[in-house]
């Protein structure tokens, strides 16, 4: 792999840019793998990276049925946090966030992490209740959460407006200054380069169609429209088909699969510093490095698998927007767009062992994955090259649906998240 | 944005008046405190989630207010038949699942 650097750039401009390797290889796939990963989006990705960086298993194969980063990696409004409320929430969002901060440099590919703020807005005595125990509750867990009065919140991000007389007035708000975007393409493409440089092979346009079984049950390895494949080690991370992929193997799974739509407008000068959240009027809304405001909320009511949605919910958030900015309600928009996201009853992931030997999951995201990339993909590779999870993700087992143990953020948080 | 044919109004309405309410064809089990942990997981949070025809119960929140069933296929979106709670799931494998 050629390192990026400024001497690279350097030396690329003088010899007109004909010197840039290829980023990831494009091989055929093999016979047979240690493990395979199946879904190409920044969790597998991730995972196959850290399975070659951290547990030396490169002969890993990742078969992404389209092309990297192009089902929900590509498709999410890029927002990074970690202001959960139950400690198993913070424990996993947290190592997120402190892998975050140094992916770019480990990766040797920018990221563009930027950690410009997520502040989430109270616009009632219960918000202002329920974020100020979230702030006590995140504080206990050494997650940076602060609360802001409104008067500082404006500070903070200037185009909000805190007139009293406003419809959803706002009272207050939490604030995660460490908090804030990514490149959601970059991170894919960065873990790509970084995995296919340790060995392993990125196969695209390679749909897998069944999951093979030994007699003994065990995974063998899986069927693809490429040929089959053989590995011991199968790792299902592929966001809203993961139930079809998981009945292929006869687990059934928790999960329900639901458009999720974005949109951005068309681009402007920079007039949006953070990002803020109001879960009360529902929408979130950002101003990414190319100036288009990134704008989003919640599913659409129906499952699919359509990456599409009704225009219903576009115009709901859109109204939320212009309510709380009305500066904004000038602002043209310029592109929509739907993700299938996969969402559990109690909306925490599933990052775990199945009852299948040799079959892993990552999956039950639900809206909010694309904020846990790099802590999701590391401790999913520590489960499968130990056959163990790692203790971050111990709690987020398949059996919790059976015992109870529910990691209940759906009512932590009130709405999707 | 979907047309949904309210099998009680018997006309076309847009998706903003009904409300999405789930998996169709679930019965709750008479004896719920006699089942194993197993059959309660399955009964209360596992689901079909197909991709492709799926059974699903809908209320005509702003109009009639009554639930229904409908069969809609996931991967288009497109609603195949609205019926009435109480008659028997439609028979629809002359409809060929679209991969």
């Amino acid at each position: 792999m050629r390192k990026y650097s400024v001497f690279a750039i350097a030396r690329e401009a003088l010899r007109g840019n004909t010197g840039w390797p290829e980023q990831w290889g494009s091989p055929e796939p093999k016979k047979s793998y240690d493990v395979i990963i199946i879904g190409g989006g920044g969790h597998g990705l991730g995972a196959a990276y850290y399975l070659a960086k951290e547990h030396g298993i490169t002969n890993v194969a990742v078969l992404e049925k389209g092309w990297l980063g192009g089902g929900n990696t590509g498709r999410n409004t890029t927002i990074i946090r970690s202001n959960y409320l139950y400690d198993e929430s913070a424990g996993l969002y947290n190592h997120a966030l402190r892998l975050w901060g140094g992916l770019s440099q480990d990766l040797n590919y920018n990221v563009m992490y930027s950690a410009r703020g997520v502040m989430m807005l109270a616009h009632n005595v219960h918000d202002v209740q329920v974020f100020k125990r979230h702030i006590h509750a995140n504080r206990l867990n050494g997650v940076e959460n602060e609360w802001l009065t409104p008067e500082q919140a404006k500070e903070y991000c200037p185009p909000l407006n805190i007139s009293k007389d406003a419809r959803y007035p706002v009272m207050g708000a939490a604030l995660q200054r460490r908090g804030g975007t990514a490149r959601h393409d970059a991170v894919a493409w960065g873990y790509a380069r970084g995995a296919s440089d340790r060995g392993v092979d990125i196969i695209q346009n390679c749909e897998v169609t069944g999951i093979r079984r030994g007699r003994d049950g065990a995974v063998t390895g899986v069927e693809t429209t490429r040929g089959p494949i053989n590995a011991s080690k199968v790792g299902v991370s592929a966001a809203g088909h993961s139930s079809v992929l998981m009945q292929m193997a006869d687990v059934q799974v928790p999960l329900e699969s639901f458009p999720l739509q974005a949109l951005v407008s068309e681009p402007v000068k920079p007039v949006f510093p953070c990002v803020v959240m109001s879960n009360t009027v529902h929408a979130y809304i950002s101003q990414s490095d190319k100036g288009e405001l990134v704008i989003g909320a919640g599913t659409d009511q129906y499952t699919s698998y359509s990456q599409t949605g009704s225009l219903a919910i576009l115009q709901h958030t859109l109204d939320a927007i212009c309510e709380l900015y009305p500066m904004f309600t000038r602002m043209k928009m310029m592109r929509s767009w739907g993700g299938v996201v996969d969402v559990t009853p109690d909306r925490s992931p599933i990052l775990a062992k199945t009852p299948v030997k040799g079959l892993y999951v990552n999956c039950g995201w639900g809206t909010g994955g694309f904020k846990a990339t790099p802590g999701s993909a590391h401790v999913f590779a520590h489960t499968i090259a130990r056959d163990e999870p790692h203790p971050i993700n111990a709690p987020y087992t398949l059996e919790r649906f059976r015992t109870g143990r529910l990691i209940d953020e759906a009512a932590a948080a009130a709405v999707a998240h | 944005m979907l047309l949904i044919h309210c099998p009680y109004c018997e006309e076309e309405r847009p998706e903003p008046e009904f409300r999405h309410a789930g998996e169709a064809h679930i019965a709750r089990a008479e004896n719920i405190t006699e089942l194993s942990d197993e059959e309660f997981e399955r009964h209360f949070f596992i689901r079909s989630n197909p991709k492709g025809i799926a059974f699903e119960r809908w209320r005509h929140m702003h109009g009639c207010a009554r639930f229904f069933n409908a069969a809609r296929d996931t991967l288009s979106d497109k609603f195949l038949v609205t019926y009435k709670i109480g008659t028997p799931k439609p028979d629809l494998s002359g409809e060929i699942r679209r991969k």
